[in-house]
């Protein structure tokens, strides 16, 4: 074997490296991370690479779930067991509360996108946690695609695009004052496909929901969505058995499957390499709102 | 339209910036080389389509695509770096897309800290202007390995053989006073996609690659410096716990170098030498660790170390000093640099904090002119900075090691990095 094949990384295991390092510069550094973890298959990686990063100790951080109350049952299930089996603290910030409690309004359309941001704030200033590591990816989005590995957060949780810190090799700068926080996101450069060859390499454990299943849907705006307590037909609307799976784990009321049936790892793979609509535009009625929808959001303190 | 099968086992991964003036047709360029490999979804492309025709623009503009921001939208110009993927059988492809004009200097050096390659695009009808200049010497600045001009718009000057290499030429003679890495020129037509993916017929003369197989094929493994050991010490592990007692892993990315267990190495800046026990993983022990690795590294002596050590090799160290020349480039747009300045430093994995003590010269990143009667450096400005620190750095030069060589300023009032330095020579 010649010198640089015997020294070759894939390009996953680069992404790995760098994502672990990512995670050992947060824990070094800062005083009080938390880990955004929904169950969705993001999320999942980004427990896995702090499990690795940090082995054999445990993962030394909470993980939190801000739960808009409108959640798919499998993939509660599957957050609570993963968090019991790595013995982790597990936050919920919960959007049922907070409405209970007068912190946030119900949205006249009934998606809480928006009314999670203040929830997550105000559960950030609780338990003063000055990192938060989120699952975003850059190809997700084009907003997305701006962003740096260590997002600032003034100390009201906003973004400011214009006013980014310069990132330079992997000297990231987490330096912040009482109150602001770091945004970091391990999974930067990670694509879909990326998450989903780890997941196929690691041998992951997923909800169900990602893979193909049958379940009673209606189309609206082009999209399918699985009618379940959160998501009613219209009186126009008439349901349809299909077989479907989701990309994206997100608010049960707002979250569209795919038609598929992909129903293994192998086969999601294939799906998706061959697949021409981005995982957002397939499946978040939440994004399709404007041309910045995005932007906004992250301005206001989303993730 | 099917994406290629990709081979996740062997693919590597090659990290590209790019670089080019205004309306030289980068956003075109990158839009192309996404869309021929099916990298480009019809959301997207919808969603640019309809932008377009709702501004009257009389193409698609591809631009929109990398410029994300509301504002840049608006103004029609790339303000900063977006990055982009893509990926072949053979490799992933990071792309930076950096804004060209001056005022982005800190973008386009930002862009080019991490990248393995950098594409500058110029237009065959201008040939090359002060950006392609100034461009080429900033990826000779932070040592980029390797450059591919793209004599982009052939289309336009009928593919004319003569205009391609008198602007080769000319690019080849002003890169070789630069130390230049490695240089390709290739002739393409970014907007009809002529030697983009496949060699164009429109240029029988030209002899090399297409753009994508340039991208496909160079080689990058041995850019990576195997031969000094240095491992910054990021974070050590010591579990909490009544099953593993007694476990002391130093974890960390090894930034160069290969680290074997058995192998005799020193801790800096206390000099205590010691021996390689064991190299971990969540996966298991290792034999080898070597760049880019996340590693965790156990020695076989008690000795203390922590974040902001290094483990190098007692015959291969790196210089232990406090005062350091450095090239710099300013970033901070609200105080300029200036002599007596202190910051806080970053640098691997250590933090210190630093006085600036001299302000050799100015460069002016056009003519490459030295201006020693400089007393400060504002935003996008490079000079030579001589600093002292509050602690030893444990540092290369940064022509031999872009990792241990490379360090940010950062205003310690306002937390922002100001500065990114390349180091000289250390004391
Ligand atoms: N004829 C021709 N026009 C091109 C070519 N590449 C880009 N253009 C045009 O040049 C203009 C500027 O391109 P753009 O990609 O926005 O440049 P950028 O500012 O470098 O991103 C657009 O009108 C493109 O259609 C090319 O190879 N041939
Ligand atoms: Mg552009």
């Amino acid at each position: 074997m010649s010198q640089t094949s015997r020294y070759r990384v894939s390009h996953l295991a680069a992404l790995e490296a760098e994502s672990i390092f990512i995670m050992r510069e947060v824990v070094a550094e800062l005083e009080r991370p938390v880990l955004l973890f929904s169950g969705g298959k993001d999320s999942i990686v980004m427990l896995r690479l702090a499990e690795k990063a940090f082995a054999p100790a445990r993962i030394p951080f909470p993980v939190m779930h801000v739960d808009t109350g409108h959640n798919f049952p499998e993939v509660l299930e599957y957050r609570d067991r993963r968090v019991a089996h790595l013995g982790l603290q597990l936050v919920v910030a919960s959007v049922p509360e907070a409405l209970e409690a007068g912190l946030v309004r119900e949205p006249a359309d009934g998606t809480r996108n928006r009314i999670q941001t203040p929830v997550l704030l105000s559960a950030v200033e609780k338990y003063r946690f000055d990192a938060l590591f989120g699952g975003a990816r850059r190809d997700e989005e084009k907003a997305r695609a701006k962003e740096r590995v260590f997002s600032f957060r003034d100390d009201f949780g906003q973004w400011d695009p214009k006013n980014q810190r310069p990132e330079l090799w992997s000297l990231y700068n987490g330096r912040h004052h009482p109150g602001e926080s770091i945004r970091v996101f391990p999974l930067s450069n990670w694509t879909e496909l990326d998450v989903w060859h780890y997941i196929a390499a690691e041998g992951l454990a997923l909800p169900e929901i990602y893979y193909a299943h049958e379940r009673e849907v209606v189309e609206r705006d082009g999209m399918l969505y699985g009618v379940n307590e959160f998501f009613a037909a219209r009186a126009d609307e008439t349901p349809f058995v299909e077989t479907v799976r989701y990309r994206t784990v997100g608010d049960a009321s707002c979250t569209a499957a795919v038609r598929s049936v992909a129903d293994t790892v192998e086969k999601v793979i294939e799906e998706v390499a061959a697949t021409r609509i981005t995982e957002r535009g397939a499946t978040r009625g939440d994004d399709r709102v404007s041309e910045a929808a995005m932007e906004d959001r992250k301005r206001e303190g989303y993730f | 339209m099917t994406a290629p099968v990709l081979e996740p086992r062997t693919m590597d991964l090659l990290r590209f910036a790019t670089a080019g003036s205004v309306d030289d047709g980068k956003s075109t360029l990158i839009g192309r080389l996404l869309y021929d490999t099916k990298s480009l979804f019809t959301d997207q492309l919808a969603a640019v389509e309809a932008v377009s025709l709702a501004r009257g623009d009389e193409y698609t503009n591809l631009a929109l695509l990398t410029d994300g921001l509301r504002a840049e939208r608006e103004q029609g110009i790339t303000i900063d770096v977006a990055y982009r993927y893509f990926a072949t059988p053979r490799r992933k492809f990071i792309i930076a897309d950096t804004p060209g004009h001056i005022q982005y200097t800190r973008n386009m050096v930002t862009g080019a800290s991490t990248a393995d390659l950098a594409l500058i695009l110029v237009d065959a009808r201008k040939g090359l202007v002060e950006q392609s200049r100034r461009h080429a010497f900033l990826c000779s600045l932070l040592r980029v390995p390797h450059v591919v001009l793209c004599v982009n718009k052939m289309d336009l000057v009928d593919w004319s053989q003569e205009v391609y290499e008198r602007i080769a030429d000319e690019f080849t003679s002003f890169a070789a006073k630069l130390e230049a890495p490695d240089l390709t020129v290739i002739p393409i037509s970014a907007l009809h996609g002529d030697n983009i993916v496949s060699r164009s017929e429109k240029t029988p003369w030209y002899e090399g690659p297409s753009l994508l197989h340039h991208l496909e094929h160079v080689h990058i493994a041995s850019d990576r410096n195997l031969v000094d050991v240095r491992f910054p010490v990021q974070y050590v592990i010591r579990p909490q716990s009544t099953t593993i007692t007694d476990y002391r892993g130093y974890a960390g990315q090894v930034a160069s170098g290969v680290l074997k267990p058995g192998d005799e190495v020193m801790v800096l800046p206390s000099g205590f030498t010691s021996r390689i026990a064991a190299i971990e993983t969540a996966d298991g022990p290792v034999t080898e660790a070597y760049p880019p690795m996340s590693v965790t590294v156990r020695l076989e002596d008690e000795i203390d170390i922590s974040r902001g050590d290094m483990i190098c090799r007692p015959h291969n160290a790196p210089s232990v000093g406090q005062d350091i020349e450095a090239m710099v480039c300013w970033m901070d747009e609200t105080r300029p640099l200036t002599v007596g300045g202190k910051y806080a430093v970053k640098h691997t994995t250590r933090a210190a904090r630093a006085v600036v003590r001299g302000l050799q010269y100015r460069l002016d990143v056009n003519s490459l002119h030295r201006d020693e009667s400089a007393t400060q450096l504002t935003l996008n400005e490079i000079g030579r900075i001589r600093i002292r620190t509050t602690l030893p750095l444990l540092a290369d030069e940064y022509r031999r090691n872009r990792t241990t060589g490379g360090f940010i300023l950062i205003d310690e009032t306002t937390n922002r990095t100001v500065g990114a330095a390349m180091i000289i020579e250390t004391a």
